[in-house]
């Protein structure tokens, strides 16, 4: 059987159109294109796509369900592994994941999984609004209490597996939504909101209970827990604290960190000002520091908010941009402006304080350093400046410190990233952790393969096999 | 959802509410505040925990009305709710026995300040309170600040009531007998906090403000509450709200609060055209 070299294009709102709106970008597969994009996989027995995957989706099985159209069935399978599967489809690095390794990338584009895993899901999610919702089978009630902190991927899929299992599960989540980076950090035009929401209710109708506006480490610790007789605690706090560069005029009126910028627009609606209460500034042109997913995200944001000029500055090459290639090229066709192997200096302001150019010195690539990329190194006398009304520094987020502050005997690392051992124990008997606030920024998927793994260890421990 | 147990209008455009918030009422330590959302399209803005009653389970806010979200909040009658409430945030004030202390509230900054005094005394603090607003009308909480204070100063900016001028005309006076002070506590507008710290650098005596950056997520995840404090950027909402106030730099504090006027004028008319 010869095979098309090509993968299916999945069908996008053009450039031109979706730079101006905040509607979602790709638009998904219909039944008849999955079926001739699954129809691609060769089902082949090493099946190395599995490996590739962090949390081992049966792939090329689901993949067959969706050849015999057998939708639900898909649906279970990916379930069994993946509970979020409408948000990994879509924002998963699948081409250095499941994708990088499948065996039909040799002659030719690789299976688009991903687009698949996001077909399976989003016909799961309009079936269940037609009333067919099937929650996963529980055990019956273990009697005992959990408390999860963080209503990121890392502690809805905790909860989710550790409800299944029989256990009376609560979520602290400080913000007044649960979803973490799903609904603050990532955009709209990348991940509905509705999605989202979508997903997180089934954990409402499994029995898992939330506490909005509680922060851990303020409202209550850690030892708290206890006393209010929980039986253990997993941490899902994630890596929040942003990064700043210290340079100067770097506090200047317009000038944001990621998050902020990036919590103003999709957790407070700040696009949508004055009809919700929350304001951004509409600037002109905007520069957004850093080459990674974050960055890309706040530039393509800044020109939904109606920027004429997005500039973003990275110290490396197109090459060593962290982001995800498609979300490159997506800026690219937008219109971003990419001012490459540069790095701001400082920032310079006028009489009221708002930011009116960044001065920046050029970079050039030099030995590998410890994260196995060049090096950039300044280059004298290559200063420059670019007029500016507004700044996102996108250099990083690292674990908020709050938790490890206020619980006496956690044990976090340089970073502050807490300690845990191959059970995602911590130093602290009962308490369990995993995610960003563990692994420091990474991904979705690793974030709910942690949170799958601690509810299994959770389970053992309660049994007290560990 | 947090129910609005009792309200109380204290002067013009002055607001009191007590709150049903059992958590936050548990563990809330004077220098704490609160981020609250008032509607679902509403913005989060941070209001000080001005009392709290931990056998009733009750936290006490004090507002002014000077922009939309304070305007929506205080349409709010007793019995209804507010749909959202985080806290207690930040750290509390730091309070021991120090001595001789000096606690100077203007105008809202009166309500954090209370707690504090009230601690600081209870403490065994000789507590002097200086206490600061427009003109008689705005004069409230006198009988708690008494209470919570050895020796309570009163001033006006029109001399309706008590001394005549501004708090720091009646500190100036203060600073000049009253030589064995050893630390001060200021909360109120960017420009008295400034206008006390600029005072007393002069005597060497420790101040400590209470800062009252922008926020947005009251938790140190987004840095819009930075300042510069030492020539270090520090988050207000979560390294604060409380620093050294001879180490502030208030008038970059004082531009980044101006940063939205235009936005909030928005809000503010198409409020008050009804929408
Ligand atoms: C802008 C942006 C774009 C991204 N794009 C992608 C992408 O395309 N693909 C991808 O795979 N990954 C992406 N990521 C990374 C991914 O979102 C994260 O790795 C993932 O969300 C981590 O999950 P988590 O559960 O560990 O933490 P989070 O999602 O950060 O959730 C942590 C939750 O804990 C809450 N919390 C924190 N502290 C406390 C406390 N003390 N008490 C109570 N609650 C607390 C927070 O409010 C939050 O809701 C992106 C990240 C950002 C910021
Ligand atoms: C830690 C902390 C504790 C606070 N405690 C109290 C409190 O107990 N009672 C109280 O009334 N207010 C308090 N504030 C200030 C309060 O948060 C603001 O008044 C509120 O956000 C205004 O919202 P708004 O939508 O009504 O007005 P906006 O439309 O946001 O603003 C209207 C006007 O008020 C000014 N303004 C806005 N925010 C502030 C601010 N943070 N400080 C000073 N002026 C501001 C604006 O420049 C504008 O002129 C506190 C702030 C902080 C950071
Ligand atoms: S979860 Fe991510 S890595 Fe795994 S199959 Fe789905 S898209 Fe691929
Ligand atoms: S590696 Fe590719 S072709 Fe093989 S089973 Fe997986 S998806 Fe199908
Ligand atoms: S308000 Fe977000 S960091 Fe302080």
């Amino acid at each position: 059987m010869s095979v098309n070299k090509k993968a299916t294009p999945m069908k996008e709102q053009e450039a031109t159109e979706r730079r101006k709106n905040f509607l979602e970008v790709p638009l998904g597969y219909t039944k008849e294109e999955a079926i001739i994009e699954a129809n691609r996989c060769l089902q082949c027995p090493t099946h190395p796509c599995i490996e590739g995957c962090p949390v081992h989706i049966n792939i090329p099985v689901f993949i067959k369900a969706i050849r015999e159209e057998n939708f639900q069935l898909a649906v279970d399978i990916i379930h069994e592994s993946n509970l979020l599967p409408a948000v990994t489809g879509r924002v998963c690095p699948q081409e250095e994941q499941c994708q990088v390794v499948c065996v039909v990338g040799k002659i030719g584009d690789p299976v688009s999984i991903g687009r698949l895993e996001r077909f399976v899901a989003d016909w799961d999610i309009e079936n269940r609004k037609k009333g067919n919702t099937l929650l996963p089978k529980k055990e019956a009630p273990k009697g005992k209490k959990v408390a999860i902190i963080g209503a990121g991927p890392a502690g809805l899929s905790c909860a989710a597996d550790l409800a299944r299992f029989g256990y009376d599960v609560t979520i602290f989540e400080a913000f007044h939504v649960a979803g973490g980076v799903l609904v603050y950090g990532i955009p709209e035009f990348r991940l509905p909101k509705s999605i989202v929401e979508e997903e997180i209710s089934m954990l409402t109708k499994m029995g898992v209970k939330f506490e909005f506006d509680f922060l851990i480490g303020r409202t209550r610790t850690i030892n708290g827990f206890f006393e209010d007789g929980f039986s253990a605690v997993f941490i899902g706090s994630g890596a929040g604290l942003p990064q700043f560069m210290h340079i100067p005029g770097e506090n200047l009126g317009g000038i944001y960190s990621a998050n902020e910028f990036l919590t103003r627009v999709n957790l407070m609606k700040a696009y949508k000002f004055p009809e919700y209460d929350t304001p951004i500034k509409r600037a002109k042109r905007v520069a957004v520091i850093g080459g990674g997913n974050v960055a890309m995200d706040a530039a393509r944001t800044a020109l939904r908010l109606g920027a004429e000029h997005v500039y973003l500055i990275y110290r490396r090459g197109r090459d060593e941009m962290p982001a995800r290639a498609e979300e490159i090229v997506h800026a690219e066709e937008e219109g971003i402006e990419f001012v490459l192997l540069s790095n701001p200096l400082r920032y310079i302001g006028d009489e009221n304080g708002f930011v009116k150019q960044v001065e920046c010195i050029k970079m050039q690539l030099g030995e590998p350093d410890s994260s196995g990329r060049r090096r950039p190194i300044p280059i004298e006398g290559s200063e420059f400046t670019i007029d500016i009304d507004e700044a996102i520094v996108a250099i990083g987020t690292i674990p908020n410190p709050i938790i490890a502050k206020t619980t006496p005997g956690l044990k976090t690392g340089k970073h502050g990233e807490i300690l845990v051992n191959e059970n995602m124990q911590t130093s602290i008997r009962g308490v369990f952790a995993g995610g960003d606030i563990v692994t420091g920024a990474a991904t979705v998927i690793t974030a709910m393969g942690a949170g799958r793994a601690a509810a299994k260890s959770i389970d053992r421990f309660l049994k007290g096999e560990i | 959802m947090f129910k609005i147990l009792k309200k109380e209008i204290l002067g013009p455009q002055m607001v009191s509410m007590v709150l049903d918030a059992k958590s936050i009422a548990k563990i809330a330590e004077p220098g704490q505040f609160v981020i609250i959302r008032v509607s679902e399209k509403g913005e989060r803005i941070p209001l000080t925990v001005a009392n709290f009653d931990r056998v009733k389970g009750t936290i006490t806010i004090v507002f002014q009305k000077i922009g939309k979200t304070t305007y929506l909040l205080a349409e709010k009658n007793e019995g209804d709710f507010i749909l959202d409430v985080a806290g207690p945030l930040g750290n509390p004030t730091e309070i021991e026995k120090f001595g001789k202390v000096v606690c100077v509230g203007g105008g809202i900054g009166i309500a954090p300040v209370y707690p504090i005094s009230r601690k600081l005394k209870e403490e065994g603090n000789d507590v002097i309170s200086i206490v600061g607003f427009r003109s008689k009308d705005y004069v409230f909480w006198e009988e708690k600040m008494k209470s919570a204070s050895n020796k309570l100063l009163i001033a006006t900016n029109d001399g309706s009531y008590g001394e005549k001028g501004f708090v720091t005309d009646v500190l100036g006076k203060l600073l000049e007998t009253e030589k064995d002070i050893v630390r001060i506590f200021a909360i109120g507008p960017a420009v008295m906090m400034k206008a006390v710290a600029d005072m007393t650098l002069k005597y060497g005596i420790k101040t400590i403000v209470s800062l009252n950056s922008l926020m947005v997520c009251g938790m140190g995840m987004c840095g819009a509450c930075r300042v510069t404090v030492g020539g270090e950027t520090k988050f207000t909402c979560s390294d604060g709200p409380d620093f050294d106030a001879h180490q502030v730099d208030f008038d970059e504090l004082m531009k980044r609060l101006a940063v939205y006027k235009e936005e909030e004028q928005i809000a503010m008319e198409l409020f008050k055209g009804g929408k």
